[in-house]
């Protein structure tokens, strides 16, 4: 009686621990719709995770930038169709990290609330889920954080989709492509120990990375994934440092990422290029390790001298809540596909979407990362390494980039704080 | 090797703090709380907040957030569960009860951090240097973490196997009818010690803030851990939370570092099954009749 009723209630609290990752219990919704005269305005949805896994990514990425840039356009007036300007009026909901929920929110936004145009979710695998429900609703899908290989042949297959943040196997190609020149200019060895999350980001590039490593004629001394959620990464830096590479790369989440440099840090291993992934390039990376960052390299970065960004970095901190930076990958993008969304609506001077995804398609934008032209739904320049140089994360790679520093290597030793 | 183990200690002992003030509120009070990991995390943006917007040391953090979590579940138990446990007919279907209306506490909790503070990262750097223990080189928070959780595990095992009081509140996890006759007042001891349990789980939240990233969504994660420590240890079992927890960390680190990283949640939950066929009410728990 006892032992079947206590089975009884663990399966209970496991259904409800399950049911805080995925299902739907709570239908609740942010509405927050800004309040504008009736027919002269243009309405913009979107869902995002206000809730969930993804929370910490759009919080940074995100929302700050969607917010700045309605901001934004409305003091000037609004969207400029035609002679007049419209404001912008906002209906979003929270798509709690989910993928249905997400579908099922923009679904919404079409059919009920009649948005005019929809802002993407955050990530690559909601980006990928609402992929089909944009495209056959015929709305412009400018997916500005989502890193996919699939992302060539997704943009064929839906024209209405924009893949701003690039390929995995391109982030992959463009680090070994300058840690060849730097092995080449003898200024590393051909040691690399590579570590990642095993999730989809982490699969993709290590799959990528492995093979242009290979190709490249690195000796690949360690090459391990840990799952994700693990709460204490020592046991694999100890590994590595034991095994002194001379690169060291992760493939990693934000909180990873984090727990990686620290244990670096505090175990000593300080190898002539230190990579680590999604969060290197967050503000909370230099609140966090201070003096230490600098020469530590990430995936992302940005042309932290020019003077777009320099008065996009000003603005969104005068924006956002607490003054908070934007993250140096995502953000900007994020920012500059706002900016295309806005310039095409302009010259089409009307809401007629099909007309705004052609002009996508073709036209040229003026943003903060620059004069973007896209080919094939996609741009033809991406960041792929940054680097922390004096308190800045700086793009390094692509060499060809405007803006794009020199590498600073080997890196500094790890200063005590 | 060495290092293999003393890595995996710290982990462990880590998983034995989180998991103590379950293992006293689940196996004592009988609430399954399942909203454990929010109020985990809540401490932890308290000491953030402590530490980023006073400068306040964590340790001396602990000195607010401990006793203000003691009160908070305190409150929550006596306004909140109170009325649960009175309805309740039997323990079981209190534990029911306890898991939906802690399972609608979660998104309370989770709905004010995420409105204080947004859903971004959170992390801060303290004791954040290597010291030399043992001939290992370790980070001193996670030391302090580890000598943390030995010092309350002790003192709580002591407590409750020396002391009267522990002795009554032994009594009530075993058969609180029973206890009554001796003229223990139940309901109270339930309401201190799952207060006692929200003010551990705050004092896990503060040291475990100083050395992992957290932010408003993070919660259920430290749940989840907590929830397979406490039935591998024996509900209502400290000493067994403590060698449960210290397990885990120890059989990750090792698999981890001799196996592969990969591998490390499947050896927890390979040990979790385990123990659950082999001694199916936890490592100390006894066997119910």
């Amino acid at each position: 009686m006892r032992t079947s009723l206590t089975r009884r209630t663990g399966l209970l609290a496991s259904v409800c621990a399950a049911t805080l990752f995925t299902t739907t219990l709570f239908t609740t919704t942010l509405g927050l719709i800004a309040t504008a005269a009736a027919q002269s305005s243009i309405k913009i949805g979107y869902a995002i995770s206000r809730t969930g896994p993804n929370t910490g990514g759009a919080a940074v990425t995100t929302i700050p930038n969607y917010e700045l840039w309605v901001k934004e356009v409305n003091a000037t007036g609004g969207i400029k169709l035609g002679d007049k300007r419209v404001p912008i009026e906002v209906v979003q909901y929270d798509d709690r990290s989910n993928a249905e929920e997400a579908v099922r929110a923009l679904e919404r936004l079409i059919n009920q609330d009649k948005v005019d145009f929809i802002l993407p979710p955050w990530g690559t695998g909601l980006n990928l889920a609402v992929g089909p429900t944009l495209n056959r609703e015929g709305y412009p899908h400018i997916a500005s954080t989502a890193v996919t290989d699939r992302a060539p042949e997704l943009a064929k297959r839906w024209p209405n989709s924009f893949w701003l943040l690039g390929t995995s196997a391109d982030a992959a190609k463009s680090l070994v492509e300058l840690l060849t020149k730097l092995r080449d200019e003898k200024q590393i060895g051909d040691t690399v120990a590579m570590v990642s999350i095993a999730d989809g980001f982490g699969i993709d590039l290590s799959a990528a990375g492995r093979k242009a490593l290979m190709d490249a004629k690195f000796k690949l001394a360690y090459d391990k994934t840990y799952p994700i959620g693990s709460q204490d990464l020592a046991p694999l830096i100890n590994e590595v440092k034991t095994l002194n590479p001379d690169v060291f790369i992760a493939f990693s989440y934000p909180p990873d990422t984090l727990a990686i440099t620290e244990q670096a840090r505090i175990a000593g291993l300080n190898p002539k290029v230190f990579y680590t992934g999604v969060g290197t390039a967050f503000p909370l990376y230099r609140q966090r390790f201070g003096k230490n960052i600098e020469g530590v390299m990430g995936i992302g970065g940005w042309s932290g001298d020019s003077p777009a960004i320099k008065d996009y970095l000003a603005r969104h901190k005068a924006s956002a809540a607490n003054g908070a930076e934007p993250d140096r990958w995502a953000s900007a993008v994020t920012y500059a596909g706002l900016q295309m969304l806005q310039q095409a609506i302009e010259k089409v001077g009307k809401v007629d979407r099909a007309a705004v995804i052609k002009e996508l398609q073709t036209g040229t934008f003026d943003t903060v990362i620059g004069k973007v032209k896209l080919e094939n739904n996609m741009p033809t320049r991406y960041w792929w390494v940054g680097q922390w140089q004096d308190g800045e994360f700086y793009g390094i790679s692509p060499a060809g980039n405007d803006g794009a520093r020199k590498a600073i290597v080997p890196k500094p030793a790890w200063v005590t704080q | 090797m060495a290092n293999a183990i003393l890595t995996g200690l710290m982990l462990g002992g880590m998983y034995a703090l989180t998991a103590m003030g379950l293992t006293l509120q689940y196996g004592v009070a009988r609430i399954m709380n399942l909203s454990y990991g929010e109020f985990l995390i809540a401490a932890a943006f308290a000491s953030h907040w402590l530490f980023t917007g006073w400068a306040l040391s964590p340790f001396v953090g602990l000195a607010f957030v401990v006793p203000a979590a003691f009160v908070i579940n305190l409150v929550i138990y006596k306004v909140l569960l109170t009325p649960l446990v009175r309805r309740a007919k039997t323990r079981d279907a209190l534990e029911v009860d306890s898991i939906l209306a802690t399972f609608g506490l979660t998104f309370i909790v989770q709905g004010l951090m995420l409105s204080v503070f947004g859903g971004a990262y959170y992390s801060y750097s303290f004791l954040a240097y290597p010291v030399n223990f043992l001939g290992e080189i370790v980070a001193a928070n996670r030391l302090a973490a580890l000598s943390v959780a030995i010092v309350i595990g002790i003192v709580l095992y002591l407590a409750l196997t020396k002391t009267r009081a522990g002795t009554a509140v032994r009594a009530v996890a075993v058969d609180p009818i029973a206890a009554q006759l001796v003229a223990i007042d139940v309901p109270r001891t339930s309401a201190l010690t799952f207060a006692l349990g929200g003010a551990l789980v705050a004092a896990a939240g503060v040291l475990v803030s100083t050395f992992l990233t957290f932010n408003a969504s993070s919660g259920v994660v430290y749940t989840m851990k907590a929830l397979i420590i406490v039935v591998m240890g024996g509900v209502g079992n400290i000493m067994g939370c403590l060698i449960a927890g210290l397990l885990l960390g120890v059989s990750e680190a090792l698999v981890s570092a001799f196996v592969d990283p990969g591998l490390t949640l499947a050896v927890n939950f390979a040990l979790f099954l385990t123990v659950l066929l082999v001694k199916p009410a936890g490592l100390f728990g006894r066997a119910t009749r």
